[in-house]
């Protein structure tokens, strides 16, 4: 029946009825020519990474080495980035340390607490507000706030500060998702078990959501790593002076501990080299820099994948 | 009996909540932690705000005069004119044409992923895109100078014309100088917002039901028909976000943009000329000017600008999407 249905609506005389014989050839070249149009964009995306890749790969070889790592900057040789990195690190740690507790409790109320009313629309129109400011202007509200009217001057502290407000809604973003990624089943058995809402937030949700949220800092780490636009005017771009680890004194400028010294950072330190370094090897040190920044970008990436897999397994098979 | 303790709470009905479960604490404190938000954007707001009416405020300087396209900010070298028609033009022209060469490239990649690629080949990009996401700014800046720009200012140094039979020369392009140019800075930026325009457009496809596709390939249409006459109609509001926000993105990056595109405060002429824009001009003089001198207010106004530019995409969006629920 079908078939002598085919014929009756395709071509009769036809050798072979199918059902897509009224297809013009016209549509057909233009879907073929559709389908690797589209091909051929994942595979730009893939070449233009894969080079972007290799050229690092090479600008740092015979640059990057521990020695680059582990000395102090100098222009006229071939410096180090020692204490930049350490100031990443350090700005890192300070904002995580803010950033991760607000953002999932922020998360939280976000998943588990907040109704539909007007003050939970007001949160989302500010998440949404402060991730569609600019970078810069992030950095000279800081640079008002805690540079000048606290005259705190350039400061680690100011800098992390503004680079939490910056990353505060995507952390709360994501902690959000990772919560509500957590069965609704799971809730109400702990629930009708007595638990009261906190108790179910506190021993139920959070522990199933960890994979989530670990990959949500992870995520979130990478992107404080690499900001430089919001600490240009908040931590100061000046070269850092040799750090002394041995200084504790946390009102020392000179103390690499202490949050109220100017703390240049990788990323900062590759904009300042570029826009003012004059020494022979600037360009030399700026590849090495940026090939360092885009493999901690990448082992952030990775590691965020590969510790969200895991964790995933770990507490999904007990 | 208002006050039943006991070891296990579950074993009876559950207990009246005693005055620790009726305050909430948890409640209070993740509230006041996602509220801080709301603070967060007041305070910005207030502050730049303040910052940037001081240009007219304190200043003197007529409103008017922030329309007019002369840039002379340095009052030892004359009468000054705070004029940032250069600067919103250039941030409009760099823009509008990283999103004209972002736009098809990134909602192709995202109907690819959707629709197109195999498992396999959708497991390489997506992750691959994930790392493009991550690349600083300032990376991508530094690739601009030194493989792009170089690129630019060798290959076309010489000026085209495009010439008709008839008509005669209808244009002249300048050739690249230096290779610093609005050309540059659109490059880098589409580069850096496709990302956005492909994620948030891959939503979109994503969120069509699948029975819109098949009914549609029963109908015995090719998949492009089907891309073409029913997906991107249906996915539009989305996409239309995603351009918003791709947009948004483009006119507030600083660095990389500053980096390539030549800094020239005057009125754009050519792609292949340098410009500026207002998030290189803050980045470049924000450092060099005395706060509260005219030449630095200036500068606030620029930023408050762009957060005006900003919050009014967030609003754009909203309405795109609410224009979507009702429909």
């Amino acid at each position: 029946m079908t078939t002598t249905a085919g014929r009756a609506i395709g071509n009769p005389s036809g050798p072979k009825p199918s059902l897509r014989n009224k297809t013009s050839r016209g549509s057909i070249l233009a879907d073929r020519a559709a389908t690797v149009a589209l091909w051929g964009t994942g595979v730009l995306v893939i070449l233009i990474l894969g080079a972007i890749i290799l050229h690092f790969a090479l600008a740092a070889w015979g640059v990057v080495s521990l020695s680059f790592i582990l000395s102090d900057p100098s222009e006229t040789t071939l410096g180090g980035i020692f204490p930049v990195l350490w100031n990443s690190v350090y700005m890192l740690a300070l904002t995580l340390l803010i950033a991760v507790p607000v953002g999932i409790l922020g998360g939280i109320y976000m998943s588990e607490y907040a109704g539909e009313n007007p003050i939970t629309n007001a949160i989302r129109f500010a998440e949404e507000s402060i991730s569609s400011v600019p970078s810069i202007v992030v950095g000279l509200f800081g640079l008002i706030l805690f540079v000048d009217d606290f005259h705190w001057g350039f400061s680690a502290l100011g800098g992390a500060l503004a680079l939490t407000l910056f990353n505060l809604p995507l952390m709360t973003r994501l902690s959000e998702q990772a919560l509500r990624a957590v069965p609704q089943d799971e809730r109400s058995a702990s629930l009708a078990l007595g638990a009261t809402k906190w108790q179910t937030i506190r021993h139920v949700v959070l522990p199933l959501a960890i994979p989530g949220l670990i990959t949500s800092v992870i995520l979130t780490a990478g992107r404080v790593f690499g900001e430089a636009a919001v600490l240009l005017f908040t931590a100061g771009v000046g070269t850092p002076p040799h750090y002394n680890f041995l200084n504790f004194d946390l009102t020392s400028v000179a103390s690499p501990w202490s949050p109220f010294r100017p703390a240049t950072t990788l990323s900062v330190y590759i904009y300042k080299l570029q826009s003012e370094g004059l020494g022979a090897y600037v360009n030399q040190i700026v590849d090495g820099s940026a090939a360092i920044l885009i493999s901690m970008v990448l082992i952030f990436n990775l590691g965020a994948r590969y510790l969200g897999r895991v964790l995933t397994r770990r507490l999904t098979a007990v | 009996m208002a006050q039943v303790t006991s070891k296990y709470p579950a074993a009876g009905l559950r207990a009246a909540p005693g005055l620790r479960e009726r305050i909430d604490i948890p409640r209070r404190v993740a509230f006041a932690a996602a509220a801080s938000m709301i603070f967060i954007v007041v305070l910005l707001l207030a502050f730049i705000a303040w910052q940037g009416i001081q240009l007219f405020v304190k200043d003197g300087t007529p409103v008017g005069q922030i329309l007019s396209p002369t840039w002379q900010p340095d009052s030892t070298a004359g009468p000054t004119s705070f004029g940032l028609l250069p600067f919103i033009a250039g941030t409009v022209y760099v823009t509008a044409v990283a999103l004209l060469i972002s736009t098809p490239l990134s909602v192709g990649l995202a109907l690819f992923l959707s629709e197109v690629a195999p498992r396999w080949a959708r497991s390489v990009v997506q992750p691959a895109l994930e790392i493009f996401v991550g690349i600083p700014s300032v990376v991508w800046g530094w690739l601009g100078i030194t493989i792009l720009v170089p690129f630019l200012s060798s290959t076309f140094s010489n000026d085209f014309t495009l010439s008709l039979p008839i008509v005669g020369n209808v244009f002249t392009v300048p050739g690249f100088l230096t290779g610093f140019s609005w050309m540059a800075g659109s490059l880098v930026l589409s580069v850096m917002i496709l990302p956005t325009i492909t994620s948030v457009s891959y939503d979109a496809f994503r969120a069509i039901p699948q029975e819109l596709r098949t009914g549609s390939l029963a109908l015995g249409t090719t998949r492009w028909q089907t891309i073409r006459h029913i997906l991107l109609p249906a996915a539009l509001s989305g996409v239309l976000t995603a351009i918003v926000l791709g947009m948004t993105r483009a006119a507030g990056e600083a660095l990389a943009v500053q980096m390539v595109i030549g800094n020239s405060p005057t009125m754009p002429e050519a792609i292949t000329q340098p410009v500026t824009t207002l998030t290189s001009q803050i980045t470049l003089d924000m450092g060099n000017t005395v706060f509260g001198e005219p030449w630095q207010d200036a500068l606030w106004t620029m930023s408050l600008v762009l957060l005006v530019i900003s919050i009014t995409s967030v609003v754009l969006v909203r309405v795109i999407n609410r224009r979507r629920l009702a429909s």
